[in-house]
């Protein structure tokens, strides 16, 4: 048996501090480290899930110069800060928090650890290197919104949303115009549950939209729940992160999916080259990273029809969902007619427009 | 507000509260045999993905619900061979059965992410729940009714039978029996057992009822609120079916107030809910002294015989 004492300690430490200077030269072209920290379990087939994607697609595009890492599960609380750490410590080059919650979790291990990139999805605070990356989802709710507007019987709309933040007011927002010009009497009922995933409350939380009289729902949490729910009422949901139809056949009427994996390459690529620089990004549509799933056979003909004009207007530029008149929740006029709202703006925006019912 | 309107929201509370009351009575037997599992969580989630991943095999619920008792039983004897064979301690054990559970039934779930099963419905023929009246009787998946049922059952288990007053025998004094001939660790293996088995069934209500899928950490929280609400009840089954049907109907009130817009209160309130009326029931117990107290005097010690 041996012991172990400090000089011993002292010793292995030089020999392994000097094996890693002999080693650097061939260390040189050893893979960049990447790591990535979710919210939810990978396996949640929504929010969570497509981020997954978006790492395993590095994995395909750069495998023999990245090697990714990822923690699942990680709160939105102080308790992200160790993790991050952790993955700094471990040698991580860029480090992706998937989350508005780790925002200054993120901003704070940054500070410590200058040398490696940090990069955190939407937020909107930065600093030398710590960039932001969002997609413009509310491009994607102004067509699941159209379709809903368009479809609807009864003109009462539910949005399952988590928390009120930017990200969450504007899919609402977003989704309460486009019915609107469909159906301009169509009002959104919100319920925030304060929880990105909770698959016992969504359904709940569906359960009691749809008492309330709500005939549509669409879900801006991350599980398959709500259409499940949905599924056994004979009613129709639209969801957000992945394809979820596989849970809800018949409920299922379409869904934004993230595509992360374009933008994941792209930043890899740049620290793999040394070109990294701190950016602010929001992507939409046309960028691709934001797609509409395929419509179910449940979704009209004429639905069709509106979504996809609005899906082309994206596409070509030509449309904005937040173009004036837009009033708020009290009738007064917050964006005068022909107006278009700047990124800046949506980036902060904090009041509901008109016909949206909330509790806050 | 119509009739139909009250109906279907007594419907999202039954789905509400009976996981946690399946829970809350298994813990409730648990406890009055002297044992504190914390873990009760893990055990759900056990019980959660058991019930499933048997239901997708056999294509058959019923075998799914014995699948889940198994399941959650299966994990609740690792903490009691800790517990009682070991003699670790209670709270230290049970908190690791509490981050044990999710991480196992994740590794378990692995193969049975993204799949479904039929829901397992109502018990009685469609026909009989079509008008909202009779939904509202007749309307549930089986559980619903055996979460009912067990109520009075184990109230009249542990009050009247030979075996339930062996059980808040152990609970309440183990030395003394312990020095009657009791076996006090068998007496306990079986209550951990079922505590387990209660717990994995209430797991499985939201992984083959509400949602018929498998998600991850799907349970999100409502085992603490089972082992909330025993404290609530004062150790007591009759309380316990009204606590949890109070705590049901707090978190469907949570959902309606927001939903209709109301913004009366910050829903960091209602979410806290449960935990600040246990702490309030809590201060009403210990206000009355001990005789108003029903807690057992063993809970949470270790049985260490001198012989």
């Amino acid at each position: 048996m041996t012991t172990i004492s400090r000089r011993t300690l002292i010793k292995g430490a030089g020999a392994v501090a000097g094996a890693t200077l002999v080693g650097a030269p061939a260390f040189a072209q050893d893979k960049v480290k990447v790591g990535f920290i979710f919210l939810g379990p990978i396996g949640d087939f929504g929010w969570t899930w497509a981020h997954n994607k978006g790492r395993e697609a590095v994995d395909a595009a750069l495998g023999d110069k990245v090697e990714t890492v990822y923690v699942e599960n990680v709160a939105e609380d102080a308790s992200a800060i160790p993790v991050l750490r952790d993955l700094a410590q471990q040698g991580c080059k860029l480090i992706f928090t998937c989350s508005f919650g780790y925002m200054d979790q993120t901003l704070e291990v940054a500070k410590e650890f200058p040398d490696v990139k940090f990069e955190h999805c939407t937020g909107f605070k930065r600093a030398d290197n710590v960039a932001t990356y969002n997609s413009r989802f509310h491009e994607g709710r102004a067509v699941l919104g159209t379709i809903a507007g368009k479809m609807s019987t009864t003109g009462v709309l539910g949005y399952l949303g988590s928390f009120k933040i930017p990200e969450v007011v504007l899919g609402v927002n977003s989704f309460a115009l486009a019915a609107q010009k469909q159906n301009p009497a169509a009002v959104v009922k919100v319920v925030m549950i304060d929880s990105w995933f909770d698959p016992p409350k969504e359904a709940a939380a569906t359960e009691t939209l749809v008492n309330l009289g709500c005939d549509f729902v669409t879900t801006h949490t991350d599980s398959p729940a709500p259409l499940q729910i949905l599924e056994q009422k004979g009613l129709f949901g639209l969801c957000q992160g992945a394809d979820m139809s596989a849970f809800a056949p018949t409920a299922h009427l379409t869904a934004i999916e993230d595509i992360w994996g374009p933008y994941y390459i792209l930043r890899a690529q740049a620290i793999v080259d040394g070109t990294w620089t701190s950016t602010d990004t929001w992507d939409g549509m046309v960028d691709g990273t934001v797609v509409i799933s395929p419509y179910s056979a449940a979704v009209t003909p004429e639905a069709v029809a509106a979504a996809d004009e609005v899906k082309a207007g994206y596409m070509a530029g030509t449309f904005d969902i937040f173009t004036g008149p837009i009033l708020d929740q009290d009738g007064v006029e917050r964006v005068k007619a022909g107006e278009v709202m700047t990124l800046e703006q949506l980036a902060m925006m904090d009041w509901f427009v008109k016909g949206v019912e909330s509790a806050s | 507000m119509s009739a139909e309107f009250i109906i279907l929201a007594i419907i999202t509370i039954v789905g509400l509260t009976t996981p946690i009351l399946l829970a809350g009575i298994g813990e409730l037997v648990v406890e009055k045999a002297g044992v504190l599992n914390l873990g009760v969580e893990g055990m759900m989630l056990m019980g959660a993905i058991s019930g499933f991943a048997v239901t997708v095999m056999t294509f058959n619920p019923w075998v799914g619900i014995l699948g889940a008792a198994a399941g959650g039983a299966a994990a609740s004897m690792l903490f009691a061979v800790f517990v009682l064979q070991l003699n670790s301690n209670q709270v230290a054990t049970g908190l690791a059965l509490t981050i044990f559970g999710p991480g196992l039934s994740s590794l378990l779930g692995v193969g049975f992410t993204g799949r479904i099963v039929m829901p397992f419905g109502s018990l009685f023929p469609a026909s009989l729940a079509k008008d909202p009246i009779w939904q509202l009787f007749f309307g549930y998946s089986p559980i619903v009714y055996f979460a009912l049922i067990m109520v009075p059952l184990t109230a009249w288990f542990l009050k009247s039978t030979r075996a339930g007053l062996i059980l808040r025998a152990v609970g309440e004094n183990d030395l003394s029996a312990h020095s009657i001939g009791y076996s006090v660790r068998k007496v306990r293996y079986g209550a951990i057992a079922f505590g387990g088995a209660m717990a994995g069934i209430g797991g499985a209500y939201f992984s083959m009822v509400i949602t018929p899928m498998w998600a991850e950490e799907m349970t999100a929280g409502r085992g603490w609120i089972a082992l909330a609400l025993v404290v609530f009840a004062g150790w007591r089954m009759g309380r316990l079916l009204i606590g949890a049907y109070f705590f049901g109907i707090l978190m469907a009130l949570e959902l309606y107030a927001k939903a209709a817009g109301f913004s009366f209160l910050p829903s960091q309130f209602w979410a806290a809910m449960p935990y600040v009326m246990t702490v309030v029931a809590l201060t009403f117990i210990s206000a009355r002294g001990t005789a108003g107290s029903n807690a057992p005097a063993c809970l949470g010690k270790p049985f260490l015989p001198s012989t």
